[in-house]
């Protein structure tokens, strides 16, 4: 199975998630990943969704939410070229010693340092996906105690 | 205004004559408003006689249906009803009342998440929170109802809204920038189409429900005459084109005709116009229509390429494309193929044993129609007694078969005859039933009685449940469990407890009088009970998953 990003342009209204994530919870799919934010214009709200599936069963769910009435627009991110950026915040369990180890890791994929203890450095990464799946496949080594990471947002980009 | 009063109003400029429904506690403040209003309120017996009567009226009208019911159990008593409207895309909008606003979530009295549970089964649905939304909201539901693929549209309203006030317009003009139906189809598929079309050698037309929503009846049989293409209907799309014209195949798919079946299977080109490809109607998908080229005229683009690939798709109104086609399509050179498929009807016509002295339900059917001379409308319910009514009665005209199709409901054809009946009054309305269906919303022939409607319900009654009984003979080892009903009511007598006309049949010598006798009764329902071939089954059968090749044609001796 295929991983599809999709951008759905909803009406900014209660009850238009469950609308959107309930096409595809029917059809059996676990959404990957889920944001939802407003946008530049205040009644308008975008979903972006990242969810496994095939071309056939994703093309007709396409179809499903531009039927949707609070649907506004659905773009398919999935292979165009489109930013598409995530947040994970990583709490390690450290002593003072092995911080300044840490801190070169961080500096290397721009981390930020969000909080610091006695025994504990919590790191924030923004990024592409894969940026986060290698720092976070690099600090396990320390011990992860606590990982946070927020639905994924992708942003179409203009073409040259 | 209030909110109340609101609802009324926008229903009496929504040229809203007949409404379906039942009281509860929340819903006081709207039925004060409609006491004395000038629409005409049937109050059913249970809220899913409620919906499938407004469907029925929706179907045979073609206006929407209109039904309302209360909070909690009159709202999730309209579930069935709603998934059977949206499966089948009929045009409801349909009220129920809720809780206070400041009460939802707080599992109040007679509570329910309602826009919650209906959003999978509701084309939209609302839920109203904001007085000042109610009129845009009940404007909106109306068009989004009856525009683009029809549906039922469900309208919550929280009991302090309708007891809200605020200033009254209606005269808003409807703007959902997420919502702009495509009626005409592009002009460059529909050129495309016809070339197709006259390249040809074998093509046939696959009409669909689409059809008669789109009130297309008129342009399909034109188009078929035209181009001298032969016509199968799906069962939603029966009385699109007379079944009584020789290029017509009747119904295809598990319980069509053999000459359908295998007109499509064989066909170079198949015009689907408002249909949708249900499994009923494709059988094992990966092998239908092994040679043939897609044309698919459909206005809800979800179903265009679904379950087949579609080589010309055309979205938009079917009235609309089929007329722009008919002005341009030029007849195809098919005398051979029309050859083939005229010896097919002869060679394999619909088959019971017109022989057998026993009482056969497909004889009570054809005596129905031969009696009526076509021109009823007939409901079903769901079963053998769908099937065979759907065979063996011959439909001329759109709005006169109305049936369960996509949902399978049964209970449906008592309540639905209801509302055809009172949006068609100077037609005859017969609900052919089995024993069991009519069981499931028996209470509602007091409401045929109590409005005087001459509705008759002819129950082909063989004991059992019978299309699953059928299956179990011929895939279960006849092991019926639970499909033989061992204890039924007396239903002569049951129509005489409501009130109404009973007449037993046992007899195929009597069958012609019971029904003229029903039909000479004007003033309310007659109930007849005919007692027939216990084991007869629903044939020709494709049996599920199955291909037309491996279709059983009669009982196997």
């Amino acid at each position: 199975m295929e991983q599809y990003v999709l951008s759905v342009k909803v009406e900014n209204r209660s009850g238009v998630l469950a609308r959107v994530v309930g096409l595809f919870s029917a059809r059996g799919y676990n959404i990957d990943s889920l944001s939802v934010s407003k946008t530049e214009d205040s009644e308008v709200s975008v979903i972006t969704i990242v969810v496994h599936g095939n071309d056939r069963v994703i093309e007709q769910v396409k179809k499903q939410l531009n039927k949707l009435i609070d649907v506004i627009k659905v773009y398919d991110h999935t292979s165009i070229p489109a930013a598409q950026r995530e947040i994970a915040i990583v709490k390690i369990q450290l002593t003072p010693v092995k911080r300044v180890e840490v801190f070169q890791i961080a500096q290397t994929f721009g981390a930020e340092i969000i909080d610091i203890s006695q025994k504990s450095l919590s790191i924030q990464v923004v990024g592409h996906p894969t940026k986060i799946e290698n720092f976070i496949d690099i600090i396990r080594n320390y011990g992860i105690k606590e990982l946070i990471r927020s639905g994924r947002v992708s942003f179409a980009r203009d073409r040259a | 205004m209030k909110g109340a009063r609101q609802v009324v109003e926008s229903l009496i400029k929504e040229n809203v004559e007949i409404m379906f429904g039942y009281p509860g506690g929340v819903l006081i403040p709207i039925f004060h408003e409609l006491h004395d209003s000038p629409i005409n309120f049937i109050l059913t017996r249970h809220e899913q006689g409620a919906i499938h009567a407004a469907d029925g009226y929706a179907r045979a009208t073609g206006k929407p249906g209109i039904c309302i019911a209360t909070s909690g159990p009159g709202a999730t008593n309209l579930i069935t009803g709603l998934a059977n409207a949206h499966m089948d895309s009929i045009p409801l909008v349909v009220i129920t009342g809720q809780v206070s606003t400041d009460m939802i979530g707080n599992d109040a009295f007679q509570e329910a998440d309602v826009t919650g549970i209906t959003r999978p089964v509701t084309k939209h649905n609302y839920l109203v929170q904001d007085i000042h939304d109610l009129a845009r909201v009940i404007k909106e539901a109306f068009y989004i109802a009856t525009t683009g693929r029809p549906g039922p549209v469900l309208i919550d309203i929280p009991v302090n809204i309708s007891n809200a006030d605020c200033e009254y317009d209606y005269d808003k003009p409807v703007d959902i920038r997420g919502y702009k139906p495509v009626y005409e189809g592009h002009p460059m598929q529909i050129k495309k189409a016809a070339q197709m079309i006259k390249k040809s050698k074998r093509p046939v037309i696959y009409s669909g429900g689409g059809v008669i929503l789109g009130d297309a009846s008129k342009e399909l049989t034109e188009f078929a005459r035209k181009t001298g293409i032969p016509v199968t209907t799906t069962l939603l799309g029966l009385g699109a084109f007379p079944e009584t014209d020789e290029l017509s195949l009747e119904m295809l798919g598990m319980h069509g005709t053999y000459y359908a079946n295998h007109t499509v299977n064989e066909s170079d080109l198949l015009i689907a116009v408002g249909a949708r490809f249900d499994d009923r109607v494709t059988g094992k998908i990966s092998d239908f229509i092994p040679n043939a080229k897609v044309i698919h005229i459909d206005i809800d683009p979800a179903s265009v390429s679904k379950n087949v690939v579609v080589d010309i798709p055309i979205v938009g109104d079917c009235k609309h494309i089929l007329q722009e086609l008919i002005n341009i399509v030029e007849k195809p050179d098919i005398a051979p193929w029309i050859q083939e498929v005229k010896q097919m009807k002869a060679t394999h016509p619909l088959y019971y044993d017109t022989e057998s002295k026993k009482l056969k339900p497909q004889y009570v059917v054809e005596r129905i129609y031969e009696i009526t001379k076509g021109d009823a409308i007939i409901t079903t319910e769901v079963g053998q007694n769908q099937m065979w009514a759907a065979q063996f009665y011959k439909f001329s005209k759109p709005r006169t078969f109305i049936s369960s199709g996509g949902l399978g409901t049964m209970g449906f054809g008592l309540p639905a005859a209801i509302g055809a009946q009172l949006g068609v009054p100077d037609k005859r309305v017969i609900n052919i039933a089995g024993d069991g269906s009519i069981q499931m919303n028996i209470q509602e022939l007091i409401v045929a009685v109590q409005h005087r409607l001459p509705i008759v319900i002819a129950i082909l009654n063989n004991g059992f449940l019978g299309m699953v009984r059928q299956w179990q003979q011929l895939f279960y080892d006849k092991r019926y469990s639970q499909t033989c009903i061992k204890c039924a009511p007396d239903f002569v007598k049951l129509a005489e407890a409501y009130g109404a006309l009973g007449i037993r049949v046992d007899k195929k010598d009597d069958v012609d009088e019971a029904i003229e006798k029903a039909l000479s009764i004007t003033d309310r329902p007659v109930i007849i009970d005919f007692t027939v071939e216990k084991e007869e089954n629903v044939y020709p059968f494709v049996p599920s998953g199955k291909t037309v090749k491996e279709t059983i044609l009669r009982e196997l001796a």
